[in-house]
């Protein structure tokens, strides 16, 4: 349980995939002007996040992996360099289908998340998060709970930075910097104080 | 009086639209709104009519600060005459020979002897500081048309405050510019950024040149004199490593290596009653960071550890030792970067005391924990104050709909 726990806090803050690997920068810098939709594209990461590392695991670990194909009896197949484009398409079909679901049952919710469900296909967070998955070699349990956790940090950094670039609405910032400008440096600025987690070891 | 009043007067034609030194407006303005009150009153609407203008309120914070300025040059000096009698060694260089000619006599009881001492190596760190961030503030003020602002006044003396004595004197200026520029004139100026400037400079050169703000050859101002802060003693020994450094009078007092300012709990102890009697700083940001703090840290002395010493130190330890005071008087209290609404100051001043607690015991990379907490918390108010807002407007929906 605790190493759950540590892996799960690991995920959140230490390495914050937003403001520790720049993760997601294209949806986390043009999403971010508004609290409120911050906090449903946040949550529709975490939703997407959560059930497509786990899934991702179990083709990596049954189909993808060196000797994962046993079962059929090719016990020799390396299937892991077409993981990549698994890996998308996953994504891709889970969050069409995750779509058609919010659709037909949260018409409400589907309205107000609106252009970003489709867009978090694209999200480098998403894939990266399964990548880091096969990277580190995580079994099916640490996979729910590092896409939760992944997804929960990004969220949270999202969400802050939202709150900041409202703030910024009484800012007088120069006009070359205005918009983009001055949302990179804000996440630069960000990511200094998310340093305060980097060096703790769980 | 009336001589200076003509003067500037004679003057002001010049700096106006039209006149040679239209450009330098900014600065004829800063001059005389500094010497006399100004007799512009806001065009636009709202009006707010009090006695506590931005000059006022920048003043004040100054002014709580002068304790913990005669305790940064008192301790500065006290623990380089200290090492010295201890371990050999002088003064060196134009330190030196200014320091003999005022008749510096280099012995660690004499407040005169240590004060100076101090003060050589303070004073030139505060004016390297104000002189190149106040050039940085006046460029930006004559290119972006807008005027010279008091804001300047704190920053440039939070941050000498802050370093530590043997930080060379181009990364001071480096470390201020990247405050100034970086971390408030690119948002507009004072009251229009979300991070500390002074914290923003000092974490740039915290991350950037490591070797001269961290670790323990930096805190003593003599060379080769090795004086770990008491919270770097704690990261390896425990409890017992810091007993036996220093007592806890001692580093209530403030006479403990660490950043010039931020040893002396007594001094920042002024500051808070000074800045919370006329209001500038949020008492419920002071009292909910005291209380995150002892409640977490007397929480890890409860569950105990038997592989991180850090956990056996107790809240009163931890209130006095590092920056934990200064940061929470003077920095988590800033009223641009800090939470705004009453109970999202609650909610700020807990999540500073709890990060800072949380860095110093979890974190081995770093001993301290106040200056990154701080930034930490900076970040989140704006979605704190926020969240606060709404829940406001949702309950008094209800009223109005129930």
């Amino acid at each position: 349980m605790e190493h759950y726990l540590s892996l799960l806090i690991r995920s959140i803050f230490i390495e914050n995939m937003a403001l520790a690997f720049f993760l997601g920068m294209c949806t986390f810098l043009a999403v971010s002007k508004k609290v409120d939709t911050a906090i449903g594209l946040g949550i529709a990461v975490v939703v997407v996040q959560t059930i497509t590392v786990p899934a991702n695991n179990l083709i990596y670990q049954f189909l993808l992996k060196e000797g994962a194909l046993e079962w059929l009896g090719m016990a020799e197949t390396n299937l892991t360099f077409i993981g990549l484009i698994c890996y998308i398409g996953v994504i891709a079909a889970i969050v069409q289908i995750l779509e058609m679901v919010l659709d037909r049952f949260f018409p409400s919710l589907y309205n107000s998340l609106g252009i970003f469900l489709p867009l978090i296909t694209v999200n480098c967070a998403i894939l990266g998060g399964s990548l880091f998955m096969v990277e580190r070699d995580y079994n099916f349990a640490e996979s729910v709970v590092f896409g939760f956790g992944s997804g929960t940090g990004w969220a949270l950094a999202l969400v802050a930075l939202a709150g900041i670039r409202e703030k910024m609405k009484y800012a007088d910032v120069p006009p070359g910097l205005r918009g983009l400008g001055i949302t990179f440096m804000i996440t630069g600025l960000m990511a200094m104080a998310f340093m305060a987690f980097s060096g703790i070891q769980l | 009086m009336k001589v200076l009043r003509d003067f500037l007067d004679k003057l002001h034609p010049h700096f106006t639209e039209g006149g040679r030194f239209e450009r330098l407006y900014p600065l004829y303005e800063a001059a005389d709104s500094f010497i006399y009150t100004p007799g512009e009153a806001t065009d636009g609407a709202p009006h707010v009519r009090d006695a506590m203008d931005l000059k006022r309120v920048m003043i004040t914070v100054v002014f709580a600060l002068i304790p913990c300025f005669f305790m940064a040059m008192w301790n500065t000096g006290y623990q380089a005459n200290s090492a010295m009698q201890f371990a050999g060694g002088s003064v060196e260089g134009w330190r030196g020979a200014l320091l003999g000619l005022l008749g510096y006599g280099g012995n660690p009881n004499s407040l005169f002897d240590n004060l100076l001492l101090g003060a050589a190596w303070f004073v030139p760190i505060y004016l390297v500081t104000n002189i190149v961030g106040g050039l940085w503030e006046v460029l930006f003020c004559i290119v972006r048309r807008h005027e010279l602002n008091e804001g300047f006044l704190v920053t440039g003396s939070l941050f000498p405050l802050i370093c530590p004595p043997t930080l060379p004197l181009w990364q001071v200026a480096l470390g201020i510019s990247f405050g100034v520029v970086i971390g408030k004139e690119i948002f507009g100026g004072t009251g229009k950024n979300f991070l500390n400037p002074a914290l923003t400079g000092r974490a740039f050169l915290f991350f950037a040149y490591p070797a001269q703000i961290s670790g323990n050859m930096v805190w003593t101002a003599v060379d080769g004199v090795s004086g770990a802060t008491a919270l770097a003693e704690a990261a390896e020994g425990g409890l017992q490593a810091v007993m036996a450094v220093t007592s806890w009078f001692d580093a209530f007092v403030g006479a403990i290596p660490g950043s010039m300012g931020e040893t002396s709990t007594l001094a920042c102890l002024f500051g808070a009653v000074v800045l919370v009697l006329s209001g500038i700083g949020s008492w419920r940001i002071m009292l909910s960071g005291l209380i995150g703090a002892v409640g977490l840290s007397a929480f890890f002395v409860l569950i105990g550890s038997s592989t991180n010493p850090m956990f056996e130190l107790g809240p009163l330890w931890h209130l006095v030792l590092g920056g934990f005071a200064f940061g929470l008087v003077f920095m988590a209290t800033d009223p641009v970067s800090g939470a705004m609404t009453e109970e999202g100051q609650w909610l700020y001043g807990f999540l500073i005391g709890t990060m800072c607690i949380l860095i110093r015991v979890i974190n081995p990379a770093f001993p301290e924990g106040m200056m990154l907490a701080i930034l930490f918390g900076n970040v989140f108010a704006p979605v704190i104050d926020q969240m606060v807002l709404k829940f406001h407007i949702k309950r008094r929906l209800q009223h109005v709909q129930g």
